[in-house]
Parts: C-alpha cells; sequence; structure tokens
C-alpha cells in the first residue's frame, strides 16, 4: 500500500458519471438534496413555531429544552429509531435531520423577533399597524439578519451531518468514506472530504450574499 | 381638544401609575407633561392612542371618547414621536416618512411625494431620502422621527421625550425647530419631558405631575416659575426662577437711549467696544425685536459700564439701555402680590413688588 498515491485521478474520472447510483456526481446531488431539504422544512415549521414562542413566552423553555435534547442525542441514533419506520430511505436520514435543524432555527427566530428594538415595535403599534402586517413588514423583516445567521449554521451543520446516514447507506458523498474504509483506498475519503467542504463553503457563501441582498440596510452596521 | 375626565391607570400588581387626572389639553398649542421618573407622564400620553387603555374615567378627543374608536383607526389620525426615533430600520428614509400615508391607502407616488415635502419641512436634505437610518445621525433620525408623525398631517402630535436621547446642542436645536413648525402648524401637541427647562421653553402649558400619577399643578411656563404651586413644584422648577422667568417678557419695550459717544462701531454701525483707557472693552447685544428681557439683562451684565447695545436684524446699533432701563421694566413684570410664598425675602421666596401679573400672551411662543 505505501507505493499508493493519496489521490488516484483516473479514478476519480471514472467514477464521476459511470452512470451508476454509486457515481460521485450522484453522491452529490443525493448529498445537496438531504443536506438542504431538512434546512428547508426545518426552516418553513421553525417560523410558525418560533412565532408562536415569541408570541406565548411559557411556550419558548419546553420547546427549546425538548430542541436541545433532541440535538444532543447522536444522529446515529436518530438513524436508527428512524430505520424502523421508513427504511433504508432517504427520509430516515432528512427527517431526523429537520429535527437538528430545528433546534437550531427555533431559538434563531425567537432571538431574531427578540432583537426588534422595543422602540421600533413601539413606533409600529403608534403609526397604527395591525398586529398581522405589523409582524410582515416590520417584526419579520428586521429579524432576518438573526435567523440568517442561524441558517448559515443550520445549513452548514446539516452538510456535514448527511454523511453519517452512510451507515445506513444513504450518506450522499459519506458513501465514499464507508467504501474507502472497507477497501483501505484513500481516494474516496479524500473527494468525500473534499466535496463536503467545497459545499459547505459554498451554501455558506450563497446565504452571505443572500444576507447582503436581502438586508442593505444592515451591512453597514454590521462592519462598523 | 383633549380631555382627561377622572382618568386613573392602575395596573394589576396595585400600582397606580395615573391616579384621578383631569386636565383639559387645547387646541393648537403645546402641552407639555413634565415631572420625575414614575410620575405617570408616558403612561398619560399613550392613554391619548391607546397603547394604554386607562382603568376608569376617560379620554375624550374633540368630544368623543377615545375607546369609542378602534386603536389602528385612531392612531393612524395622531402622531407619535418615540425616544429613540424608533426609525423602522428596514426602510429607507422616505418610505419611513411615508409609513401612515401607506397605512392609510395611498399611492406609493403620492406618498413619496408627500414624505419628500415633509424632509424639507423638516430641514433635512432630500438626498438623504434613499438612505437608510443607520446612515444618519442621531439628531436627523429624530428629525426624521417628526417628519413621520406629521406625514398624514394629524392635528394631534404626540411626543415622549423626543430629544432626550441627543446631545444638548443638537437637542436646542431641535427644539428651536419644532417652536419654528409649530408657528406654521399649529398643532394639538402632548409633549412629554422629565426636563422642566424644555418643559419651560416649549410649552404654551406646563402640566407637573408628581410621583404617583397625580396633577401637581398645570399652569403657563411664566406662571409656573412666579408662582409654583407647592414646595414640590418649587422644588422641581429649580434655582434661578426669577432670572429665567425673564425669558417669556420681550425686550421689546425695554426704554432705548441714543448710543453715546464712547460706544465705537464700525462703519456699517455694528458696535466694536466700549472705548476703555487705549483699548476696546467689552461689550453685550440684545436684539429688541427678537430677544427677552433675560437677553437685554444679560448684555447689560457683559458691558464693564452696566449697558446693554440693542441691534436690528443685521447687528446694527439702534441704542443703548442701562440698568436703570432694563429695570423700569423689571418693575412692570414683577410677579404678583398674592402669591401662594407671598411675603417671603429669601431667594425662594416670594415676590413683594407690586406689578401687573405677567398676561396669558407672554407665555406664548417662547422667545429664543
Amino acid at each position: 500500500m505505501s507505493d499508493e498515491p493519496l489521490i488516484r485521478w483516473d479514478w476519480i474520472a471514472r467514477n464521476w458519471a459511470n452512470g451508476g447510483p454509486t457515481a460521485i456526481s450522484a453522491l452529490l446531488e443525493n448529498h445537496i438534496v438531504m443536506a438542504f431539504l431538512p434546512v428547508l422544512l426545518g426552516l418553513v415549521v421553525a417560523l410558525p413555531l418560533g412565532l408562536a414562542c415569541a408570541r406565548w413566552r411559557w411556550l419558548y423553555q419546553p420547546t427549546a429544552a425538548l430542541m436541545n435534547v433532541t440535538y444532543s442525542l447522536p444522529s446515529l441514533v436518530l438513524f436508527s429509531i428512524f430505520l424502523s419506520v421508513t427504511g433504508l430511505t432517504r427520509s430516515t436520514v432528512v427527517i431526523p435531520l429537520t429535527f437538528f435543524a430545528l433546534a437550531i432555527l427555533i431559538p434563531a427566530v425567537v432571538d431574531g423577533l427578540a432583537s426588534v428594538p422595543d422602540s421600533v415595535r413601539q413606533s409600529a403599534v403608534a403609526m397604527g399597524f395591525r398586529p398581522a402586517r405589523r409582524l410582515l413588514r416590520v417584526e419579520l423583516p428586521v429579524a432576518v439578519p438573526v435567523v440568517l445567521a442561524g441558517l448559515r449554521i443550520a445549513t452548514v451543520s446539516s452538510i456535514s451531518l448527511v454523511s453519517v446516514g452512510a451507515l445506513i447507506g444513504q450518506g450522499g458523498l459519506g458513501n465514499l468514506f464507508i467504501d474507502g474504509w472497507q477497501r483501505q483506498f484513500y481516494t474516496p475519503i479524500v473527494v468525500g472530504i473534499v466535496l463536503i467542504v467545497l459545499l459547505a463553503v459554498l451554501a455558506d457563501g450563497l446565504l452571505v450574499l443572500a444576507q447582503r441582498l436581502l438586508t442593505p440596510w444592515s451591512r453597514a452596521r454590521r462592519t462598523a | 381638544m383633549i380631555t382627561f375626565e377622572d382618568v386613573t391607570k392602575r395596573y394589576r400588581d396595585g400600582t397606580v401609575a395615573v391616579d384621578d387626572l383631569s386636565l383639559e389639553v387645547p387646541t393648537g398649542a403645546i402641552t407639555v407633561f413634565v415631572g420625575p421618573s414614575g410620575c405617570g407622564k408616558t403612561t398619560s400620553l399613550r392613554m391619548i392612542n391607546r397603547m394604554i387603555d386607562a382603568t376608569s374615567g376617560r379620554i375624550t378627543l374633540n368630544g368623543q371618547d377615545v375607546r369609542e374608536i378602534d386603536p389602528p383607526t385612531l392612531r393612524r389620525g395622531i402622531g407619535y414621536v418615540i425616544q429613540q426615533a424608533g426609525l423602522f430600520p428596514h426602510r429607507k428614509i422616505v418610505d419611513n416618512v411615508a409609513t401612515v400615508p401607506y397605512l392609510l391607502g395611498w399611492s406609493k407616488k403620492k406618498a413619496r411625494a408627500r414624505a419628500m415635502e415633509l424632509l424639507e419641512l423638516v430641514g433635512l436634505d432630500p438626498s438623504l431620502a434613499h438612505r437608510y437610518p443607520f446612515q444618519l445621525s442621531g439628531g436627523q433620525q429624530q428629525r426624521v422621527g417628526v417628519a413621520r408623525a406629521l406625514a398624514a398631517d394629524p392635528p394631534v402630535l404626540l411626543m415622549d421625550e423626543p430629544f432626550s436621547a441627543v446631545d444638548p446642542i443638537v437637542r436646542a436645536s431641535l427644539q428651536d425647530e419644532l417652536l419654528r413648525l409649530q408657528s406654521e402648524l399649529r398643532k394639538t401637541i402632548v409633549f412629554v419631558t422629565h426636563d422642566i427647562d424644555e418643559a419651560v421653553k416649549l410649552g404654551d402649558t406646563v402640566a407637573v405631575l408628581r410621583v404617583g400619577g397625580r396633577l401637581a399643578q398645570m399652569a403657563g411656563p411664566a406662571t409656573l416659575l412666579t408662582e409654583p404651586a407647592d414646595d414640590f413644584v418649587r422644588e422641581f422648577l429649580g434655582r434661578d426662577r426669577g432670572i429665567r422667568r425673564l425669558s417669556f417678557i420681550s425686550a421689546k419695550e425695554v426704554r432705548l437711549s441714543p448710543p453715546p459717544a464712547d460706544l465705537v462701531t464700525d462703519e456699517d454701525g455694528r458696535p466694536l467696544g466700549w472705548r476703555s483707557g487705549g483699548g476696546l472693552a467689552a461689550y453685550g447685544v440684545f436684539n429688541p425685536e427678537a430677544d427677552s428681557l433675560r437677553v437685554a439683562l444679560d448684555a447689560a451684565l457683559l458691558s464693564p459700564n452696566g449697558v446693554a447695545v440693542a441691534v436690528d436684524e443685521e447687528g446694527r446699533v439702534r441704542g443703548v439701555a442701562g440698568r436703570d432701563a432694563i429695570d423700569e421694566l423689571l418693575a412692570e413684570y414683577a410677579p404678583p402680590v398674592a402669591g401662594p410664598a407671598a411675603g417671603a425675602q429669601s431667594s425662594r421666596g416670594g415676590p413683594p413688588t407690586v406689578g401687573p401679573p405677567p398676561g396669558a400672551g407672554s407665555s406664548q411662543g417662547a422667545p429664543t
């Protein structure tokens, strides 16, 4: 093995798009879907839940506690639990990862709403906003920077956690690690690590860009 | 007109924020609620636009009980300026100002055109319109806050310590600006502050509230200074009441003498100083048309010979007034005999000199 190079480019070339389910491109695509779907679902669920927690503060502590317990569970345990329900499918990975995303996004939404200065909320009331419009036009937009900061963490952590799903055969690029370890062949492992890091950096960059575009009003304040 | 009729606000924990308050806020004038923290001034203000509802009693706006009006509708008809400006950070200045017009369903074009007019009215450069609030200074933000409150031309304006978060120089200029605006707009303004000097400067009427939400005294600022109702009001007004009261007497009636030969002027007739030995000594000026008796007295005290120089708007000498001339007017405007502290001779005490009380008119539009 000692004369084996760390990276065998010919292996990458042969396996990038070989048409089969283990092609690197197919795994990448899988990885992207399984990483982003939970964040998206998480956001859809976290918004109303976060709003409810902000509206009824007593709801927040139990929700946050439940989410933190969930977050502390090793992902593998959650995968095993859902394995008995959803079998060897993507859902077995996507559902637990959605819970992980929720654990980050619900507090982000609550903190985001709490970040709205009291003077802003008061003046919206005094100008004559009705509650629903005030929420949509003032409070949520002002909460965006904090929610986006949570979204960045949730996205990057989701991209990294998908790989664990490889243990049940649904790990996207994580499958390359299993493959590499089993054969003592490092090229797939390196490819997997590089692609996951690239994916994370790219996704994070896109979110930063989105933040710049969505909240031009807070850019200078952040850098100042 | 806004009236408070036996208004009480009691919170669930038993704290009484406002206690049986009855008063009238006259139309088209500035009424200031002033008092230490915990006196219920902000609570009283917020009960007008129903951000807080009274526990008992009623508040009427032009005869109608505010409780009969749907709160958002009521609030869109009442301008509100909050302490830290409370601008919406995610909206450009022009859209901040157009907030209420948008809520009232105006077209974007019309609302923005109106907002641009208002920016000009409050003395802001139109180039600021497309900036965001964080790009403005505190003073500018506060001006935007005033413009936003005026956007839909509400007859009533509520101002909750609007200038307390800016530095003293900016605060003074914002106060002057408000008086200038008010002389044009004649809104019914309720202004809350904890700063008695601000209250005396801005108020046509000043309501002094004490801790526990009770009205201690309500009067014009000149009356307040000469005739505080009790020790609390006297304490709260602070020192130098006699001198400060002179701010409400116009210097117009000061008897002027022709300028003496030792007043040196330039070729345009502007004063340069008093001839003294080989050089020029300091002098003080006042403009009888615009300034108060306090400024005239101050000008006299600044000159070594005790003579104040009267100038016109261009700064040219119109005459001089010695301390005797100023004293004549002081005597004429001495406080009335029958005051609550009459007879006392201390610096805080009552005024023994006979004279007509300052008319209600002298409290209008405090000269600056």
